[in-house]
């Protein structure tokens, strides 16, 4: 095999926190993930402009009418007033109108290009293989697609384009005051010199603060899920005050991050107001000294002392934005670590070889596997089971057994060697075809809340009410159909649970059913079926197989018994593989022993 | 809820009141914020009469003399630099204050909302997602307590607007009127904004739950939809809610967008006004230019008061729904009132009875129809039944998960119902048919927090067949197992879950068919281990053990066998009995040797491979 297509080899695949991702970084690539938000960008600044004009028509509008209107040299004039008064009147709509689009597209861009993000994130999460997803929990993937997106549209709105704004404010006020004169205007930067200087050491400790909030929003989201899916263990051992003591650690755990971050912005926030006072100061006692020296007169100074609230407004705005920037990248670091998460199943796409309908055959080629550092579960596998064979696995709880189910259906995918179906390594066959070719059904299937329909859907989007009841009847499952409260409109709750497990996996099973794949893997798909039932749907899956490949990994021998081959897996390796009748009469063997206890578990 | 949706003005009041709550219960921390806004306020205005001092005492007699005192210049700098730290403490206080009161309130609430999370029934649970629950406890405690952050700043700058107004009337009482005419215009621009905004933020809100709840679904069940390869269907699923979000948010956002500009013009437009007017009463003689100066002044000054006063209406609608949501959970009844009584005491077997017991999902559909049976102290009775019959419901409603339609369940005496919290896990443990393992260590899972020694944790891993497997973990009781405990089979699983009863020593025992994913020679050690670990308790007679089978091992520990159909006792005796003269009950449990396509195998049943 090429070394390309080599595993990490402690397969140290785990979702992407985002934290290291620096704070430019995120915001380009953001961007790059959510190209709406450049959508007419140029419109948007332009209009930002015009609306940030709108805050000097009135001071204007005031000084002119005063010297013009009411002081005029003639006495008041009202036409002139009135006049002025329509002009900006006229002025205050036009800019407030350019304020309320200017926002309205800024709230267009960001929400359809969050809600791009928010998609994409979703869908890799889903495309990622099953050992990562499993590394982080439910609560926290959630926060990661729903509230941290939500933290992200704040600053789109509110801060972006303002702080853009703002810079420009800034760049215009210090030309404006190196117009009037170079050495005030240097003693004013440097009065700031220390704010600006300082930003970078408070945007690290707010950088840090918000992305300690934003993960403890994950554990937060994740201590709650946990005993919520899990009440009825809570209830039934009367553990509600541990629980709770557990979800109460990460409130505070939350709220001390929380009150930390907001007191790093508020201190950063009042530097900027120290830094004014300075300036003012500054500007004054420079502005006396100039004075002296003949290069500036009294009004100019005072002029000055005006101009530097033109300055300090925009800075001020700008560091605002800023600190609450940082809780936006804390979130969109967070959902951009999800996307950063190789998908190291990658699917061949449309490259990917298209498995043939029809029976399968499988081959595994010295397959060896192994968790993320741990031992191998599989090791030196080499196993061929051909087209259209019912092959049953068997071996005792933790020997493997289910392994191999999970890189048939590669749900992971062998440390070394090679699984093989229809000759093609599962690594080189599109995902679609594969999905289509080759169904598990887990021992715990997972329901989603809606009806059986629905939920049998999943396994064929289009299948009729009437597809959907012959498949029922096909496996023996008609009586159970029509002893349900709502039939098959029946609601099934959430992860199925207002069904018992047994019924969940009725449910599994016919949506496997309905797939109607080339190879059908079942891990111990009927193990909470009462016997009478699991006998018939046994009978009825084998006369469905005929024409398909299946592979059961079962305990319960009677299935082992009906197959055309076992095989035996005790350690990690097969050490058996025959008919049942055969292995059976291995003295002293795996098999032999297995079976003896089963047998002595139902010859009563 | 939802009465006063379409009212603009009910969702200010409404707005109020849940800052009003927020008040009452900190009213330190807000007094501090409030402090701190007010002294900003008044060093902001200190700001410019520093300059207007400098510029009369120094700067201007420093230009006309062409000296100056070098104590002058000590003089602006200090005062400048006092303000503005001055300034700068009360911003931090304003902002601090309020972050400390908004992220207290957040927590309060959470604390409150998952309390009640671990305190409503199943039942509640049952309606009520996941994603759902998560939304309630973080986006909408979140939304119920955004305008807090404002409203410091907001109640500060009040006592600004209130001097200004003030000042207005001294200078010009005609004038004053016709700038005043702003408030009745930022009022009505309020109530449009609340009444357009709140319908959208309700559905905002809504929506934010639903994309929640697929996304814990989905990644819930993210096996399924990878092995069906349904990424395509799951991601339009989860688009189709993300995008509705999205659309609602456009609105709200344009409704936003519309509210803070008309407010900001406002007092621009009443300066306008004041200034026409004005000339017209100079001209009449009625006021002199100063006096309107004056009062268009001091209407600008207002506008700031009313922009800090809109950022808090404009999170008022938000808030009103967020809290409502919350309140929701809060005030949800259907909580499961529970009695006085205590546990009974010792270590033998409790007596159990079941009275007359009925219990349905849907009405006139009986799940569970007059059940009556009674089981001795230390004895075992199994429950055996088709899949659907009824018995995981019966195992929910022996351990009190729910609560009966009718009759009663009986533990030693005592209706379960009058046990106090707590009371009845004391004696009775469930282990239910699909383990639910915590995101814990081995030892965490199994004493669930209970002062339980090592050694009597391995006891029950021994008994449960688990002490291998776990001895075998490279940390041992201490290695984690990650959420739901996915690093094991589901076999190993439901070990550790069995073992978590055993370790309690309950006096009544029930296994919902709690050894289905083992396999058969494990699930009989385990059988042999419980047989002679119950009875091994301090009294005469070991545990009570209540068990749901399937397998014929496992209905043989029975004293007694209940065989259940459609929700009903079909039949009750012992196993012998019942299978000689039931057939329904033999074809039951004698399916795996009937296999009419087995039967003809050479050795069928087993008869020569026990040597």
């Amino acid at each position: 095999m090429t070394t390309t297509q080599q595993p990490k080899a402690d397969g140290s695949t785990v979702m992407e926190t985002g934290e290291d991702i620096g704070a430019m970084d995120t915001i380009r690539r953001g961007i790059s993930h959510s190209p709406e938000l450049k959508e007419g960008i140029r419109g948007t600044l332009l209009l930002a402009v015009l609306a940030s004009v709108g805050q000097v028509i009135v001071p204007i509008a005031v000084q002119q009418t005063l010297d013009r209107g009411l002081n005029g040299a003639d006495g008041p004039d009202v036409s002139y007033t009135v006049w002025m008064g329509v002009a900006a009147a006229v002025g205050i709509l036009i800019t407030s109108y350019a304020s309320y689009a200017m926002t309205t597209r800024l709230f267009t861009t960001s929400e359809r290009g969050l809600a791009t993000l928010r998609i994409k994130a979703f869908r890799h999460v889903h495309d990622l293989p099953l050992l990562t997803q499993n590394t982080e929990r439910r609560g926290a993937l959630v926060s990661r697609v729903t509230s941290d997106v939500d933290q992200v549209s704040q600053f789109l709105v509110f801060g972006g384009l303002l702080f853009v704004v703002s810079v420009g404010q800034v760049l215009i006020a210090t030309i404006v005051m190196l117009f009037y004169s170079w050495q005030l205007a240097l003693v004013v930067w440097l009065c700031f010199a220390p704010l600006f200087l300082s930003l970078r050491f408070f945007q690290r400790k707010l950088s840090d603060a918000y992305s300690t909030v934003r993960r403890q929003v994950g554990l937060l989201l994740s201590a709650i899920s946990e005993p919520v899916v899990g009440a009825a263990v809570v209830r039934s051992y009367a553990v509600e005050a541990r629980t709770q003591a557990r979800i109460d650690e990460a409130i505070s755990a939350h709220q001390v991050a929380s009150t930390r971050a907001q007191g790093f912005t508020a201190f950063s926030f009042s530097l900027g107001g120290v830094s004014a006072g300075l300036a003012n100061a500054g500007v004054l006692i420079v502005g006396i000294w100039l004075g002296f020296a003949g290069d500036i007169s009294a009004g100019e100074v005072l002029a000055f002392a005006f101009l530097v609230t033109l300055f300090v407004g925009p800075v001020q705005l700008g560091t605002q934005i800023l600190t609450d920037a940082q809780n936006a990248i804390a979130g969109w670091r967070r959902v951009i670590g999800i996307l950063d998460t190789p998908a190291d199943l990658v699917d061949p796409g449309v490259d990917g070889e298209v498995l043939p309908r029809g029976p399968i055959d499988v081959r595994f080629e010295d397959v060896e596997f192994a968790y993320p550092g741990g031992p191998p579960v599989l090791r030196e596998v080499t196993l061929a089971i051909d087209a259209g064979r019912r092959l049953a696995i068997v071996g005792a709880t933790g020997s493997g057994k289910s392994t191999f189910a999970k890189l048939l259906t590669r749900l992971m995918d062998p440390s070394s060697g090679s699984v093989l179906l229809d000759g093609v390594d599962v690594r080189k066959i599109s995902e679609r075809s594969l999905r289509k070719s080759v169904v598990l059904v887990p021992q715990e299937g997972f329901l989603f809340d809606d009806t059986i329909t629905a939920n049998v859907r999943y396994g064929k989007l289009d299948a009729s009410e009437a597809e959907i009841l012959a498949s029922a009847e096909e496996l023996g499952l008609a009586d159970w159909v029509a002893g349900l409260p709502h039939g098959l409109e029946t609601k099934v709750g959430q992860r199925g649970e207002s069904l018992s497990a047994g019924e969940r996996q009725l449910v599994a099973l016919l949506r496997a059913h309905l797939a109607d794949p080339d190879l059908l893997v079942l891990d111990e798909a009927t193990s909470a079926v009462d016997p009478a039932l699991e006998m018939r749907i046994g009978r009825a899956l084998e006369r469905l197989m005929s024409g398909r490949t299946s592979v059961t990994i079962a305990h319960r021998l009677s299935t082992a018994e009906g197959a055309d081959e076992v095989v035996v897996v005790d350690q990690g390796r097969v050490v058996q593989r025959g008919h049942h009748s055969v292995l059976r009469a291995e003295q002293g063997s795996v098999y032999a022993g297995l079976h003896t206890s089963w047998v002595a578990q139902q010859g009563q | 809820m939802g009465d006063k949706r379409a009212d603009g003005r009910g969702s200010t009041r409404a707005g109020f009141a849940v800052l009003a709550v927020a008040i009452r219960r900190e009213p330190w921390i807000f007094t501090l914020s409030t402090l701190g806004s007010v002294l900003f306020g008044a060093l902001t205005v200190a700001d410019a009469w520093v300059l207007g001092w400098s510029t009369d005492n120094v700067v201007l007699p420093a230009f006309e003399t062409g000296e100056v005192g070098a104590g002058s210049l000590v003089a602006i700098l200090a005062l400048f630099v006092g303000v503005a730290i001055l300034r700068a403490v009360g911003i931090v206080a304003r902002r601090l204050g309020a972050g400390i009161m908004q992220y207290r309130m957040q927590a309060r609430t959470r604390r409150a909302v998952t309390r009640q999370y671990l305190s409503l029934p199943m039942e509640w649970h049952q309606r009520h997602p996941t994603g759902e629950l998560l939304s309630n406890a973080n986006s909408d405690v979140e939304a119920a307590w955004g305008p807090i952050a404002p409203l410091p700043m907001a109640v500060g700058t009040v006592a600004m607007m209130v001097i200004a107004v003030g000042q207005m009337f001294l200078a010009d009482l005609v004038l004053a009127l016709v700038g005043l005419l702003v408030f009745p215009a930022v009022i009505a621009v309020n109530v449009i904004y609340q009444n357009l905004a709140q319908g959208w933020m309700t559905r905002a809100q809504q929506l934010r739950a639903e994309v929640s709840e697929i996304a814990h679904e989905s990644f819930d069940g993210a096996m399924v939809v990878k092995t069906l390869g349904r990424e395509p269907e799951e991601t339009a699923r989860f688009a189709a809610k993300a995008e509705e979000l999205r659309d609602v948010n456009i609105r709200v956002g344009r409704i936003r967008a519309a509210f803070d500009p008309a407010l900001a013009a406002l007092p621009g437009i009443g300066v306008l006004f004041v200034l026409a007017f004005g000339v017209s009463r100079v001209l009449s003689g009625a006021a002199d230019a100063g006096d309107v100066v004056t009062v268009a002044y001091l209407l600008t000054i207002v506008s700031f008061p009313i922009r800090s006063i809109g950022w808090l209406l404009g999170e008022f609608p938000r808030s009103v729904v967020g809290y409502r949501r919350v309140r929701a959970v809060l005030d949800a009844a259907g909580e499961m009132p529970y009695g006085e009584s205590p546990a009974t005491g010792g270590r033998s077997g409790a007596r159990l009875d079941v009275d007359g017991l009925g219990y349905r999902y849907v009405p006139d559909q009986p799940l569970l129809e007059d059940l009556t049976f009674s089981v001795e102290p230390g004895r075992t009775v199994a429950l055996v039944g088709a899949t659907a019959s009824g018995k995981s419901t019966l195992t929910t409603l022996l351990t009190r998960l729910v609560d009966p339609d009718s009759g009663q369940v009986v533990v030693d005496g005592t209706d379960v119902r009058d046990l106090a919290p707590g009371q009845l896990a004391a004696m009775v443990s469930l282990v239910p048919q699909t383990a639910f393992l915590f995101d814990d260590t081995v030892r965490g899972n199994i004493t669930l927090g209970a002062d339980v020694g090592d050694a009597d944790v391995w006891e029950a891993l021994r008994i449960a067949q688990g002490d291998g497997f776990v001895a075998a973990l490279p940390a041992g009781l201490d290695a984690r197992l990650g959420e739901r405990g996915t690093s094991l089979s589901g076999g190993q699983r439901q070990r550790i879950s069995l073992a978590r009863a055993l370790v309690r020593r309950p006096r009544l025992l029930i296994l919902d068919d709690a050894t289905s994913a083992v396999d058969p020679e494990v699930e009989g050690r385990i059988l042999a281990g419980l047989r002679s670990g119950l009875a091994a308790g301090d009294g005469a007679d070991g545990s009570t053990l209540v068990v749901v089978a399937y397998r014929k091992a496992t209905i043989a520990l029975a004293d007694e066998v209940l065989h259940l159909e459609g929700g009903r006792i079909a039949d009750r005796g012992t196993h012998a009995e019942l299978l000689a003269r039931n057939p329904s009950y033999a074809r039951l449990v004698n399916a795996y040797e009937q296999d009419p396509d087995h039967a003809g195998h050479p050795g069928h049943g087993g008869e020569e491979v026990r040597t």
